[in-house]
């Protein structure tokens, strides 16, 4: 379906946002947590929700909520207290999440993102800490139509923050970007490792649409099953102009929880069924209330690493680069982290900039990986670079030896050496294969002095052909420049 | 003399004095239950062998630490039914938990376990802790010891039967309304409720999780304080236990009152007291005054709201705590064609009416809409009943009162009458809401020769002072009377 948004209709979007955070341990019991696993290894009498067993709840998982709350500009609150929200479902042990309902942890934040070259501020409404449900396995497609669904509660009780922002956003476009500056920060934050294909980052959306210029909101639709940023924009597009489509009919929309099919590139409505939950939420009683001291609340803020934003600001101001290279470079903080290092022991960080935008990305981009899945350190970016600096390589040499490196995580002078790449700066050496290259090519020499200084290229060739590539072309070029004036009839 | 005869106290000087082993007194308390037991019916699972595996081993590895002096353990616990012990069954007296074994001790079984402790058998209790007669166990009604057509009270029916019964000398119970303190006064037994957080709940399954708290039903004041001394403490486990140090109980064993100030609330006094009970109490407190005691009435002028409080926090707690009892993972399992009829099927089947009935009590009471009439109104009057509490402690050490104002009903009188069955707990409702500690004491036999308890409530973590007027008093009394059996 086209998206139909034109001049005349208001797109109104809030997201909520399920985050799983990086502690070592369950948010309510000492069990492992972690991806994969075999199934039901990781788990104990109190995240399986075992008759008689407790919650206890976990300071790293208390702390790394927070610490969202901090990142996401959120105010904390000095009182607060965990909610059961009571449902049924078989991948709920205890029938009931241990969640927040009316006190939560934080509220009143805000994230800033640049969409389409347009600086704007989100509203965060509130995070909240709550813990993870198990993983069902249906062996048809719901839980209902199955024969039979496995169960695997390693993952129930992985400690989780819900981000609920504003119905601040006005387009399909900036959920995506929000999704992925909020990725970056929470990432930047050191909270979680944020992986939306493990499912530690999940979204859920609120989408309404209303005339442009009206002051009341209009009917909205919750928009679930949306697995990656791309899934979210494309979800929301295709919701924005189902209803606008609907309202342009003359028909209204109705409020509902509607399932985005990826493949079909639909959403679909639930069955009513699903739907009116009355989640009957009441204080845990088996969790004391949570009392942060302004000093606590103030040492976790100071104990908060540099943000995105904030980053992205210094490297631009700190290592003299466009504003461009400075986003990019803080697309991850492992990226980031990775740049600043090699920066740090090169005297030209544009150089470096360039060459981790360029090759480095590519090369993850081509193999799918991540920057700590590969060897490559900074320093043997750094080693590599120097050796272009200094004429060792040419660098259009250097590029494979980058590549080899990538893959071996090999010093760039070991693989130069092996391999032979050192290039020919001798000007001795180079001004005899030059003037032989001359001799060998009178054509060429001919048509340069006639004006054609395309012709060079084929001279610069002929050298280049003769020391398999090693020549330094820029000594290649003067000498050869030189040499055609002065064997001038 | 035989070992039923016993008191806990008696018997730990004979294991301390070497003079007899744990695997004694699980052969000697198996005798008696094998004699007793048909009339009384207050276990659910006991093993012989089991038991005595257990005193074995918990002897050999007394005698791997012989060089420590320390007093020696061995003492076989009867255990109510809701409390998670390994090897045994954990059932809460439910069909739908019937075939429940825990993967782990409760702390509190833990803790009497490194003690050298062990376990004897599992005692009968109303089903989930919800009762006041131990006639909603799922699979037998227990009977009270001094008349067997009445019942023991509840829900730790079980394990007062047994104590009372000589079938135990010490028995762990639940209190979340009156559950150790009612069944106490029913079959002539001291039991005490401790403060919310005095013992871990770890282990304990959830009934109201805000109310719970183990505690021990034994036959003297002495005998309480020992069993105290080895339960209680912070758990880590636990959030809401606390971290208070546990005083040596034992210390507080002094016949010594004067200068206390004892309150009697009004409104426990009140309409629906039997006036024998009535007249046991008093003659308690008078027995008391004349210890050197001042004796004062005061008011806890919100007690009449406190039951309707308590229908609506309990079973709202409940419906969140019963939900997990579902038929996937564990327990009895049901049958349907889809998770929707399973989970029905095996609720409708799994769980006794007096459960059901709570369970939607406390679903409505927490539904959108319900919420505030009923669950938040119930919250404010526990406030008002805790200030209640406050204010009195403020003019007296200790309340004193009846625990429940009639002596045990017959088998059956009232169990087609749920609100009948809830003033049962009028007098020992209100403490739990408080979080305060309460002890039940014998004071006296009625007409028909059944039990009466006196009821001592103290502010929070004063099970020392509860105990100290409770040994005075019997100090006074003279021994109670054993049911013949």
């Amino acid at each position: 379906m086209e998206v139909e948004n034109g001049p005349g209709w208001e797109i109104v979007i809030g997201l909520e946002i399920h985050v799983e955070l990086l502690t070592r341990s369950k948010v309510f019991c000492s069990c492992a947590t972690g991806f994969g696993g075999e199934p039901n290894t990781r788990v104990c009498p109190v995240c399986l929700g075992l008759p008689g067993s407790l919650p206890v709840l976990n300071a790293k998982a208390l702390e790394y909520a927070v610490k969202t709350g901090l990142a996401l500009n959120c105010e904390i609150a000095s009182f607060s207290k965990f909610d059961r929200k009571n449902y049924f479902y078989p991948d709920l042990p205890k029938a009931y999440q241990i969640s927040q309902y009316d006190l939560p942890l934080c509220r009143h934040g805000y994230l800033e993102i640049e969409a389409g070259g347009v600086r704007r501020r989100i509203g965060i409404t509130r995070v909240h800490l709550e813990e993870e449900t198990g993983k069902s396995l249906h062996a048809g497609t719901s839980i209902v139509d199955s024969p039979f669904t496995l169960l695997d509660y390693n993952r129930a009780g992985i400690p989780l923050v819900e981000i609920v922002t504003e119905p601040d956003i006005r387009s399909p476009e900036e959920a995506r970007v929000f999704l992925e500056e909020l990725k970056r920060v929470v990432e930047f934050a050191g909270v979680s490792d944020v992986k939306m294909e493990e499912g530690s980052l999940r979204c859920d959306a609120n989408i309404s649409v209303r005339p442009r210029g009206a002051s009341r909101l209009g009917t909205k639709t919750e928009v679930k099953n949306m697995n990656s940023f791309r899934a979210v924009q494309r979800a929301l597009e295709y919701e924005a102009a189902r209803q606008i489509a609907t309202l342009r009919a003359g028909g209204r929309v109705v409020q509902e929880t509607r399932h985005w099919d990826d493949a079909a590139g639909v959403t679909r409505g639930m069955r009513s069924k699903e739907q009116a939950q009355d989640y009957r939420y009441f204080p845990e009683p088996d969790l004391v209330p949570i009392v942060l001291s302004p000093e606590q609340i103030e040492q976790w803020r100071r104990e908060l690493p540099e943000l995105p934003a904030a980053r992205r600001e210094r490297l631009a101001r700190e290592y003299g680069l466009p504003a461009y290279d400075a986003a990019i470079l803080t697309a991850s903080k492992k990226l980031a982290d990775f740049f600043e290092e090699a920066a740090r022991a090169f005297p030209d960080p544009k150089m470096v900039s360039n060459w981790v935008m360029g090759e480095l990305l590519r090369l993850l981009k081509a193999e799918n990986k991540e920057l700590d899945q590969v060897p490559l350190q900074p320093s043997d970016l750094v080693g590599l670079l120097s050796l272009v600096r200094d004429g060792v390589i040419s660098g259009a040499t250097a590029k494979e030896v980058f590549e080899e490196m990538f893959h071996t995580g090999d010093p760039a002078a070991s693989i130069v050496d092996r391999r032979g790449l050192r290039q020919i700066s001798d000007e001795g050496a180079l001004r005899e294969i030059v003037r032989r290259a001359m001799a060998a090519n009178p054509d060429a020499v001919q048509s340069y002095r006639q004006g054609k200084e395309k012709a060079l290229g084929a001279l610069v060739g002929a050298v280049m052909k003769e020391t398999r590539g090693k020549a330094n072309p820029q000594l290649v070029n003067r000498l050869l420049l030189e040499a055609l004036r002065e064997a001038k009839p | 003399m035989e070992i039923h005869e016993l008191t806990l106290t008696e018997v730990q000087d004979l294991l301390d004095r070497g003079e007899l082993s744990g695997t004694d007194l699980v052969e000697g308390l198996y005798t008696r239950i094998d004699a007793v037991e048909d009339k009384v019916q207050a276990f659910l699972e006991l093993d012989r062998e089991r038991a005595l595996a257990e005193a074995k081993e918990a002897g050999k590895a007394q005698i791997a630490r012989e060089a420590d002096p320390g007093p020696r353990a061995g003492v076989p616990v009867a255990v109510k039914d809701n409390v998670c012990t390994m090897g045994w069954k954990t059932t809460c007296a439910s069909r739908i938990l019937f075939n429940f074994r825990p993967p782990y001790d409760a702390t509190v079984v833990a803790r009497l376990r490194q003690q050298g402790h062990t376990v004897l058998g599992k005692t009968n209790m109303d089903e989930f802790a919800m009762g006041s007669s131990t006639e909603h166990s799922a699979f037998h009604p227990t009977r009270n010891p001094w008349d067997l057509t009445r019942v023991p009270g509840g829900s730790s029916g079980g394990s007062a039967a047994a104590v009372a019964a000589g079938e135990a000398l010490f028995a762990l119970g639940s209190d979340t309304g009156g559950s150790i303190r009612l069944p106490a006064a029913f079959c002539g037994v001291v039991g005490l409720k401790p403060t919310y957080g005095r013992v871990s709940r770890y282990g304990l399954v959830a009934y109201a999780s805000s109310l719970d708290q183990i505690g021990p039903i034994t036959r003297t004041v002495a005998d309480c304080a020992l069993a105290l001394g080895w339960i209680a403490g912070h758990d880590p486990l636990d959030s809401t236990s606390l971290a208070a140090e546990v005083p040596d109980y034992r210390t507080f064993l002094r016949p010594e009152v004067r200068g206390l100030r004892i309150g009697l609330p009004k409104e426990y006094f009140g309409e629906g007291l039997d006036p024998e009970v009535r007249g046991a109490v008093e003659k308690a407190v008078q027995q008391l005054e004349e210890g050197g005691a001042a004796v004062l009435e005061v008011s806890l002028p919100h007690t009449e709201y406190a039951l309707a409080a308590y229908y609506l926090i309990a079973p709202a707690e409940a419906s969140s705590n019963l939900a997990r009892y579902d038929g996937v993972r564990y327990g009895f399992r049901g049958e349907g064609s889809d998770i929707v009829e399973l989970y029905s099927d095996t609720r409708r089947r799994g769980f006794g009416d007096e459960v059901k009935r709570r369970i939607m009590l406390g679903t409505y009471a927490l539904s959108a809409g319900y919420y505030d009439a009923y669950y938040l109104n119930a919250l404010r009057v526990r406030t008002l009943i805790r200030r209640d509490f406050e204010a009195a402690f403020q003019k007296v050490d200790v309340l004193a009162c009846p625990t429940s104002p009639t002596v045990a009903f017959r088998l059956g009188e009232r169990t087609d009458d749920p609100m009948q069955m809830y003033l049962s707990d009028i007098y020992t409702v209100p403490v739990n809401l408080a979080g305060l500690p309460a002890l039940s004491v014998p004071c006296g036999l009625n007409h028909e020769g059944l039990p009466i308890g006196l009821q001592l409530i103290g502010p929070p973590l004063s099970e020392g002072r509860l105990l100290q007027v409770g040994y005075a008093y019997e100090e006074r009394r003279g021994p109670f009377p054993r049911p013949q059996l």
